[in-house]
């Protein structure tokens, strides 16, 4: 394929996924460990709403006020999910399964009655995404990479993922140690003195922020399946936190490219003429990479 | 409009989706019960997701064969049959390898509905012109439904419901204790699947009224709302039945009324309004009720403070106090107290030396434990034993009988 073709049309969307894959997996490391795998899930859930509010209110489909309805609402979600826990002394799962899927119909129905049919808003595209329309029309090859007038004309998705991986890697790495330990051994953290509570709530906050900017760009399905999957094939292959990191990194990667190219290409060459959803692909890779490494990983059992 | 489908008056069609709404709302809740109880509420969402990959494929199938790919008991069959696959992932991924039941639910989740994307997309390539409206299957929607189609739903929501109530004693018996469950000769493990087997069943007659996505929240929220109102599992059982058929009952009603609202969020929204009011209102557990429980003890905690004082001649600042002794006449407006005032004072004082005897005697101690500052000792000893106390009070202290 020449870089004619395969840079305006592959090469950012491919690249938004490989930031997305890897901006969640990196926080999805420690939630696994931390029993909060289900996080992702319920954070990807509430945000519709907020989103839909932010667009009612402003009237546009632009990406700061939904940024900040996303995360007024995540921070709703989990003081409802607190205070339902604590007034009905309900156990998390369920206080969380109330609070996410009340959100979500709430949104949906906001959705419905309210007129978006104007603008690039529905249940459909907040799930799925659209990775494959995130292309850079301003390039006509590999040379555009040096050219400043066509590098304006990337979609702004792609230097947000990029901060946004920056963002969670910066906090990941400057925090390491507490969380490490923390993460470990709650109590030996506590008498150190650690605060562990705000640390834990920061990496929510992060998880959060990880969450709302690849919804954006790519929907919900691949926020949930790259916070998990990734990383829990890791945790097959080693014993070690740094090791288990590294892997969730080369997972999220291969699931992101391999996915991206199975969904543009790989009906081509079973002879279709249509492509599949990337981020549905991009899901169903990391469920396989998870799958194999399930089956052979050196480290897959409770020992 | 809308009360005309609470009133089942919207013809015959929207009529036995409404009940069958109601009976599947009945068979979630009463089955949702024993996951909650379980503390495995949430598998229950991996299994509702895992069915998208069935349904699409199962059209494809139908297609393939010659068919319209409409046949919903088709897409149905399609959906419990990826569900089960969902299931069993989940419990193996939990018990055979290291990773926590959360982590194996979100990964089946994730993966099953990506896949199931990736074959809707494929649906809409392959038959562009008929779109087979699989959509209706992720937020669920009753509208303009074939007559045949719901009859089988209204039936299969029976059935459902039929099987838990039946099954509803060695489930109990597995959510609370499973140690004894297998001790008394039950097998659990037998027990745990029949549960799976309900949740599956629900999750595949809801895919079409709930929507897939929703549908763990009718297995969730109603059990929830019932754990409110008693301490008692069959209560709890009969109760969330109760707030799952109300709510789909109320939720497919609106929505037949409603034809462009799916039907899946109302039915949600209804049922998280009876949570909502049973977190607030209900006795005992509700917000309510503990925030005026509390009041009533800070109020009695006042008054006594206020009555030792008062007998000790200390003055009292504190306004909360204050107010309540002048409430009750026990002070004059200036804060002297009224002969009643006196009479309570001495009493209370009366009580504190009597309370000092009974807990440094171990002959009490029934009587002890149960000290709390407040509680009058004479609900508690009887008027022999008080007159013991009352003889050991008038004696010099220290010296023994």
């Amino acid at each position: 394929m020449s870089g004619a073709e395969f840079v305006p049309l592959s090469l950012t969307p491919m690249l938004i996924g490989i930031f997305v894959a890897m901006a969640c997996a990196l926080p999805g490391n420690f939630l696994l460990l931390r029993r909060q795998a289900l996080i992702g899930d319920a954070i990807s859930h509430v945000v519709l709403p907020g989103i839909v509010v932010a667009f009612l209110l402003s009237g546009m489909v632009a990406a700061l006020p939904m940024l900040l309805g996303a995360a007024a609402a995540a921070i709703i979600s989990v003081a409802a999910i607190e205070a339902i826990q604590r007034l009905g002394k309900i156990e998390p799962g369920a206080a969380m399964g109330v609070v996410f899927t009340t959100m979500f119909a709430g949104g949906v129905l906001l959705l419905e009655q309210s007129d978006t049919s104007s603008v690039h808003l529905d249940v459909e595209h907040a799930l799925f995404g659209n990775l494959e329309s995130l292309i850079w029309l301003d390039a006509l090859g590999w040379s555009s990479l040096l050219d400043l007038d066509a590098l304006s004309g990337l979609p702004v998705e792609l230097p947000r993922m990029a901060g946004t991986l920056v963002l969670v890697g910066l906090f990941i790495g400057v925090f390491w140690r507490p969380l490490k330990i923390s993460t470990f051994d709650e109590g030996f953290a506590q008498t150190i003195g650690m605060r562990t509570r705000p640390l834990g709530l920061a990496l929510v906050v992060v998880s959060a922020i990880a969450a709302v900017a690849a919804f954006d760009a790519v929907g919900s399905i691949i926020v949930i399946a790259m916070f998990i999957c990734p990383p829990a094939a890791a945790r097959m292959m080693t014993n070690r936190l740094e090791t288990q990191v590294a892997w969730s990194m080369l997972f999220a990667l291969l699931a992101a490219v391999s996915g991206y190219i199975l969904a543009g290409y790989g009906p081509l060459w079973l002879g279709f003429d249509a492509s599949v959803s990337a981020a549905g692909m991009i899901a169903t890779m990391s469920g396989v990479l998870l799958a194999l490494a399930a089956i052979l990983g050196p480290h897959r059992k409770r020992t | 409009m809308i009360s005309d489908a609470l009133l089942l008056g919207l013809g015959y069609n929207a009529t036995l989706v409404t009940l069958g709404a109601m009976l599947l709302g009945m068979a979630a809740g009463v089955g949702g019960t024993f996951l909650f109880l379980r503390k495995r509420a949430l598998v229950s969402d991996a299994v509702s997701h895992a069915t998208l990959p069935g349904v699409g494929l199962a059209f494809i199938i139908m297609v393939a064969l010659g068919g319209d790919g409409r046949s919903l008991v088709g897409l149905l069959l399609g959906g419990a049959v990826s569900a089960g696959i969902g299931l069993l992932c989940v419990s193996w991924l939990s018990t055979r390898t290291r990773l926590a039941e959360d982590a194996a639910i979100g990964a089946v989740l994730s993966v099953f509905f990506g896949f199931g994307i990736v074959i809707l997309t494929v649906i809409q390539s392959m038959s562009a012109g008929r779109q087979a409206g699989l959509e209706g299957f992720l937020l669920g929607s009753t509208a303009g439904m074939l007559r045949t189609d719901a009859i089988v739903l209204a039936g299969s929501a029976a059935l459902t419901l039929l099987l838990v109530l039946l099954l509803r004693r060695p489930l109990t018996l597995a959510a609370f204790d499973p140690e004894y469950a297998s001790a008394s000769g039950r097998n659990v493990t037998r027990i745990d699947l029949a549960m799976m087997g309900i949740v599956l069943a629900v999750t595949v007659v809801g895919l079409k009224i709930v929507g897939l996505i929703l549908i763990v929240a009718l297995l969730i929220i109603p059990p929830v709302t019932a754990r409110f109102w008693t301490e008692r599992t069959d209560h709890v059982v009969m109760i969330a039945g109760l707030a799952g058929g109300a709510s789909g009952y109320v939720g497919a009603a609106t929505s037949a009324a409603l034809p462009n609202v799916p039907t899946g969020p109302i039915i949600v929204l209804a049922s998280f309004a009876l949570f909502a009011l049973s977190l607030l209102f209900a006795p005992g557990r509700g917000v309510l009720s503990s925030f005026l429980r509390h009041r009533t003890f800070q109020k009695r905690v006042h008054l006594r403070q206020g009555l030792l004082a008062l007998a000790q001649n200390q003055p009292i600042y504190e306004g909360l106090t204050m107010r309540l002794l002048k409430r009750a006449g026990l002070v004059l407006a200036d804060g002297v107290p009224t002969d009643a005032g006196q009479a309570r004072a001495a009493k209370a004082m009366l009580d504190e030396a009597r309370w000092t005897i009974v807990r440094g005697d171990h002959s009490y101690e029934a009587a002890a434990v149960l000290y709390d500052g407040l509680t009058d000792l004479e609900t508690l000893l009887t008027t022999d034993q008080l007159r013991d106390v009352d003889a050991q009070l008038a004696r010099p202290q220290g010296v023994g009988a």
